[in-house]
């Protein structure tokens, strides 16, 4: 049942709508992206952005002006920013001497930032500059190649930042012929490099599809610098799932080994001295059986 | 023999043909099918990777997208509309919510009782059938007030009531009265779910009341009795505010009806009051302002003396009385008789 007990009740139904839209949900909808610009922008970063937001399109929102805005020394307007548009991840891009071409993505949790992550981009290349093609609103395949994602802990906690912004909607069935998009991120002790392709199925002598790939784009070399995560607690808070999410396992119910599924039912005390016997039309005789009587009694 | 070795042969070059989907690997992949990942960890090729950056990755890729999808093709499928998919499992990695998990509202005080009674809620269709106007009045929304308002263009006077009164404006004022007392049941419920505590009668209090929330407050205490503040004692220096009262219709004057003597005298008596005007006289104001001189007086004395070196010191006195605001005979201005009174000014100093 809906929320929204406010002071101020919206007067339209379509107001009424969009503040429940807003409302926290049992199972959550794709997470909106939100990218800002710091106090200078680089053509690099401009690209970047333009390249990541098509990717995530609808599901996105570019802030074309320029804010003057330190991420990592107060998040405020950057949490304002993002509750006025309803996101929940942001990019942010800023150049200037010190850190060139510095992109900044983080997440939020209920308004306030979870945690975020400061790359700074050595090469790009658009998708402009290859030719291959995806339709939008394609669920990519992630994959994280290299060590250093499971031993690292920083880089543990930067993967699942990774997946969060990339994995888009949550879904439960696929259609396989609709497998169009690889992101592979892979780990070296310098940089990150992540590279981006189309998978073309093509015939083998199997069952199984040979995977062929194109240079698809974006295709970006990034050192990690500056790290802000969140405490073991809060994460632990937002990873709460509610108790309607769990699913909860079926009991009494198995397979045996030719495949007949078993299940087991467990009814309750039947009290036989209380059975309704009179008056059921089921337990009457019926015309056949009284004959049948009749005769028995005739022939005793 | 024969036959079974030309099977053989003909699948070999058949797999020639095409390209494997085999992939050997050191360290088995990490798969999350659920949210379609792969985490590779084995040692990366770094020498290659400097060389031949784009086509290791490129190769590094495919080899784990081609892991990724034959355990995707083994998972079971389904048909949903037309289209055959496959079901994926949940996600094993734990990714945070964007908002946190939604709580239970606590039910109003409507809802509980409704519980406890088994009352449940009747659907009922928008549009009811008015047989005098021949028409569906809307129950609400788009052009209910206009549609009732044919519909009730004539209100019967009921047999007890009293035949001057407005049963229009009484059935507006009825429906006024609902929605406030609606509104007010509504803001009590969000105070109960916010756990907010309001007191039952009055206003709920506030760290630094304004004047105007005060008067407020006194006003709605005032009304707050049985008999609506009609019998309630006035304060010592509370207003007799005309907002309190309900005023009695204005009667306008028909000045055609008053008599020529009655004009003239009303007239003069204006007159009277405007120009026979005489000045009031506050005596407390008098009093303290005549205090305050003397001190000031006395003040300026005291610092002339001290320039001088003189030791001098007079003692002004004023009767208690007159010092307490009583009656004083004559207004004193300037110097003052140096009488000894009952502990005058400086506490009855002796004279030095």
């Amino acid at each position: 049942m809906p929320s929204l007990q406010r002071v101020q009740k919206p007067t339209t139904r379509k107001g009424k709508k969009i503040l429940l839209a807003k409302e926290p949900k049992v199972f959550e909808d794709v997470k909106k992206k939100l990218f800002l610009t710091g106090r200078k922008a680089s053509e690099v970063l401009r690209n970047c952005s333009k390249d990541l937001y098509k990717l995530s399109k609808p599901h996105a929102v570019i802030l074309s002006r320029k804010n003057d805005i330190l991420p990592f020394e107060n998040i405020v307007p950057v949490e304002n920013l993002c509750r006025n548009n309803d996101a929940s991840l942001f990019f942010f891009s800023t150049t200037n001497k010190k850190r060139p071409n510095s992109l900044t993505i983080g997440r939020l949790f209920d308004g306030r930032l979870l945690d975020m992550v400061e790359f700074c981009i050595n090469d790009y290349k658009s998708f402009d500059q290859f030719t291959a093609s995806i339709p939008a609103e394609t669920k990519p395949c992630l994959v994280f190649s290299g060590e250093l994602w499971e031993q690292s802990q920083e880089l543990a906690k930067v993967k699942s930042l990774l997946v969060d912004v990339f994995r888009g909607e949550v879904i439960d069935a696929v259609r396989l012929q609709g497998l169009e998009h690889v992101i592979m991120f892979t780990a070296t002790n310098d940089n990150i490099l992540m590279r981006s392709y189309q998978i073309q199925l093509k015939k083998s002598s199997t069952k199984l599809p040979r995977v062929e790939l194109e240079n698809l784009g974006p295709h970006i070399d990034m050192v990690l610098k500056r790290t802000k995560f969140a405490s073991e607690d809060l994460m632990k808070r937002a990873c709460r799932t509610p108790q309607e999410a769990k699913s909860k396992p079926k009991k009494n119910v198995s397979k045996d080994a030719l495949g007949t599924t078993h299940g087991r039912i467990h009814m309750g005390k039947q009290k036989v001295g209380t059975i309704q016997t009179r008056k059921m039309k089921g337990l009457k005789k019926t015309a056949a059986e009284k004959r049948v009587a009749r005769k028995s009694k005739k022939a005793n | 023999m024969d036959i079974l070795e030309d099977i053989l042969q003909k699948e070999a070059k058949k797999s020639e043909k095409y390209k494997t989907t085999d992939v050997e690997k050191n360290v088995e992949l990490e798969l999350d099918l659920g949210n379609l990942l792969a985490l590779d960890t084995n040692d990366l090729n770094l020498q290659e990777l400097k060389s031949h950056k784009e086509k290791y990755l490129l190769n590094l890729a495919r080899d784990n997208t081609q892991l990724l999808l034959n355990k995707l093709w083994d998972l079971p499928s389904e048909r949903r509309e037309d289209i055959v998919v496959a079901k994926l499992p949940a996600g094993t990695l734990r990714l945070p919510r964007e908002k946190p998990c939604p709580k239970p509202k606590p039910l109003t005080k409507w809802q509980e009782y409704a519980l406890e009674k088994g009352i449940k809620k009747k659907k009922k269709t928008n549009a009811v059938w008015d047989d005098i106007v021949q028409k569906w009045i809307p129950r609400f929304g788009y052009k209910k007030a206009e549609l009732e308002r044919q519909k009730d263009w004539v209100l019967e006077v009921p047999g007890n009531a009293d035949p001057m009164e407005d049963q229009f404006a009484k059935k507006a004022e009825k429906k006024k009265e609902k929605v406030s007392k609606n509104e007010f049941q509504r803001l009590r419920n969000i105070a109960k779910a916010k756990k907010i505590k309001v007191p039952k009668e009055g206003l709920p209090s506030v760290a630094n009341p304004s004047s105007d929330l005060l008067n407020t407050a006194a006003k709605v205490a005032r009304v707050s009795t049985a008999s609506l503040g009609k019998f309630q004692p006035k304060l010592p220096k509370e207003k007799t505010l005309k907002e309190n009262v309900i005023a009695p219709k204005r009667v306008k004057r028909d000045h055609s009806k008053i008599s020529s003597i009655d004009e003239k005298s009303s007239h003069l008596k204006i007159i009277d009051s405007i120009l026979g005007k005489k000045p009031k006289l506050d005596i407390e104001k008098a009093v303290n302002r005549q205090v305050f001189q003397e001190q000031h007086e006395r003040s300026e004395e005291k610092k002339t003396q001290k320039s001088k070196g003189g030791k001098k010191r007079r003692k002004t006195s004023i009767p208690s009385k007159a010092r307490k605001g009583g009656k004083i005979s004559k207004p004193r201005v300037g110097k003052v008789n140096t009488k000894k009174g009952k502990g005058g000014v400086g506490g009855g100093r002796k004279r030095r």
